[in-house]
């Protein structure tokens, strides 16, 4: 039916309609502000902390013996080192597994299999990690590790980079594998006309195609590895301090337990000389550690794919 | 020599010629061409290397029926596929066309829960039995499909991937990429940016670059899938005269939907059509196979006619 004489007016919505609608907007932007806001805060504050522990702490405290912050000892190398040995364990553990599960999985397993092993994995990504701690020190440690290495310490390196490890494999590995399924099955068919087996399929079109995806997950999963605290406080029994070492079978410190250990407080640790700011200073050096890492993952997948 | 020898799984050494760039001895000590590379690690008998006879056939398929899980989607289909010629596959949607085409190389494999049952011979050897390896009938059999699908890799690199896993000695393999992508008519058009992405192509380029890389691997038989469904009647023309020129060296399966298509350039042509049987199942039959020109002018089926002359049966 066409109408006789149209008017503005007839194509207009109802004011209650217009205010409802304008209503849900503000909430929504509010939510959004919300997080944006609650970010800021979190930056601020410990960039505050930092800057106060940076600016009154003597420099050759920051490269002494090792981590003891209460006799004003802030070796951030101890830290680092340990944090780098115990995030390449666990990469080491985690990476391999990881792909060859999401590979399994993507290319040779049964849809049946699939079906039960999925979620297998998921249950593994959904164990807390307090309970990998505890498994490191209970399991891995005594029932593995001491029948290779007699002298190794009840707390120790490589058990928590095990342990980590094993944290970040599901997470690899379901970044992974996404990145493997999301590669078009005509390119698999392309390859199979051609005469390829399927691991040559997997390795020359799947593994290429998939990269960036690949890279991703492994990126994710180093800064997950880096920030992981639960884990290595109890495993690597480095807590509120310890010693300059590069053995893997000693106990030491990361980054991420030491700020635990300083959070805790036990020993009234807030006004003691520096080191509840340190808290913020090593807070302020994870943050940024894991931004630089997921910018540089960021910069490489966008290279990969802009490749072809 | 038995011809059946050269469709078995290889000898483990050359099996791992897959996965490596390095080849097993014999194949880089054969001369540099695909086909050599291709056949010479295989125990190549007179029937493969060309002493085959004049018209030979070859595809003998008999009471082939294929399932997808419990669901028939073809029944029944005897057909005989001569040497050198152009075998036309037409039909309605649905009616098994691309399903049929499959069982040439056994690519139904790849589908979970697809089954082929009766037999298909290719030369005289049933592709599906037990110790056929699917792998050596795709080397010979190869495949184009409906949608281009180059590797996300260079112009060089596509065409080189098959040769590369015949173990064609890199030294040649520009001989061998030059080659296919001439037969295929894209030379003159990609000389000069082999090592560029294959995804720069326009859709038409794409599909010849993958019949060049189906053809660069020197297969006795190329598949064809609708092969001009996504393009342009100016590349449609390109293929065209490309299958025209191939059928002198390939036998040539197409499938297609556009019939004029098919009255071109196919030597014979297969009519499928899908029944609905008493429980509502669709399965597809074929309905009339004979040279095109009868197919066209006289076939002997109504629903041949009917189909044919837009009266869709
Ligand atoms: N992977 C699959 N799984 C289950 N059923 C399938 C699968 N592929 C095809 N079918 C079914 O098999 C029948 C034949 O399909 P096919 O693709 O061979 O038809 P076609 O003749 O090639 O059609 P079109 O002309 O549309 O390409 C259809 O009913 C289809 O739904
Ligand atoms: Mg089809």
């Amino acid at each position: 039916m066409t109408p006789d004489h149209l008017t503005a007016a007839d194509l207009q919505t109802s004011l209650g309609r217009r205010i409802r609608s304008q209503t849900v907007r503000w909430l929504f932007m509010g939510a959004a502000a919300v997080t944006v806001l609650v970010s800021a805060l979190i930056i601020w504050t410990v960039a505050s902390g930092a800057w106060t522990f940076i600016s009154q702490v003597e420099f050759t405290r920051l490269t002494d013996i090792g981590w003891f912050p209460r006799r004003g000892l802030f070796d951030l190398t101890t830290l680092l080192v340990n944090s780098a040995q115990i995030s390449v364990i666990a990469m080491a553990v985690a990476v391999p597994s990881g792909f060859g599960a999401a590979f399994y999985l993507s290319e040779y397993a049964h849809p049946r299999v699939r079906r039960v092993m999925k979620p297998t994995l998921e249950l593994l990504a959904s164990v807390p990690s307090v309970v990998l701690g505890v498994f490191a020190i209970s399991f891995i440690t005594p029932s593995i590790l001491t029948n290779f290495f007699s002298e190794i310490n009840f707390f120790n390196k490589l058990a928590a980079g095990i342990a980590v490890g094993l944290l970040v494999i599901p997470l690899i590995a379901s970044i992974s594998e996404d990145a493997l399924r999301a590669v078009p099955q005509a390119l698999r068919e392309a390859s199979a006309g051609l005469g390829a087996r399927r691991v040559t399929t997997s390795i020359r079109v799947v593994l290429p195609a998939a990269m960036s995806g690949l890279m991703a997950a492994t990126i994710v999963g180093f800064s997950r590895a880096i920030g992981e605290t639960m884990v290595v406080t109890i495993a690597s029994g480095g807590g509120d301090t310890s010693l300059y070492n590069l053995s893997l079978f000693e106990s030491g410190g990361t980054l991420t337990s030491a700020m635990a250990a300083l959070g805790l407080g036990t020993d009234q640790v807030a006004g003691n000389n520096l080191a509840f700011q340190s808290l913020f200073f090593l807070g302020a050096l994870l943050f940024a550690m894991t931004l630089v890492l997921n910018m540089v993952g960021d910069v490489i997948v966008r290279r990969l794919q802009n490749r072809y | 020599m038995n011809p059946e020898k050269a469709l078995m799984t290889q000898e483990p050494d050359a099996r791992a010629s897959d996965v490596s760039d390095a080849p097993d001895a014999t194949a880089s000590d054969v001369p540099a061409t695909a086909a050599t590379g291709v056949h010479a690690r295989i125990d190549v008998s007179g029937v493969v290397s060309g002493q085959r006879p004049e018209a030979g056939t070859v595809f003998e398929c008999a009471e082939v029926d294929v399932y997808y899980g419990d669901f028939r989607a073809l029944r029944d289909v005897s057909l005989d596929v001569a040497e050198h010629g152009v075998t036309a596959l037409i039909g309605p949607s649905g009616c098994g066309k691309s399903t049929f085409l499959r069982c040439f190389n056994r690519m139904n494999d790849l589908i979970e829960g697809a089954r082929v049952e009766g037999t298909v011979n290719y030369y005289g050897v049933d592709l599906y039995q037990d110790e056929v390896d699917p792998v050596e009938v795709r080397r010979r059999v190869g495949m184009v499909f409906q949608k281009p699908n180059p590797f996300p890799k260079s112009i060089y690199d596509n065409i080189a991937y098959g040769p590369r896993l015949a173990g064609v000695k890199r030294s040649a393999l520009d001989d061998v990429v030059e080659g296919s992508l001439t037969r295929a008519a894209l030379w003159d058009e990609v000389k000069d940016r082999l090592k560029m992405s294959a995804y720069g192509l326009s859709g038409g380029q794409q599909q010849r670059l993958c019949i060049a890389r189906a053809i660069a691997v020197q297969p006795d038989v190329v598949l064809m899938d609708e092969p001009c469904s996504a393009l342009d009647p100016i590349a449609t023309g390109r293929i065209e005269e490309l299958i025209a020129e191939l059928k002198t060296e390939y036998t040539i399966i197409i499938v297609t939907h556009n019939m004029q298509q098919a009255a071109r350039i196919s030597d014979m042509t297969a009519f499928f059509s899908v029944q609905a049987n008493e429980m509502g199942h669709r399965t597809g039959e074929l309905v009339e196979y004979a040279p095109t020109s009868l197919i066209f002018t006289n076939p002997d089926d109504p629903r041949t006619e009917a189909y044919i002359t837009g009266r869709v049966g």
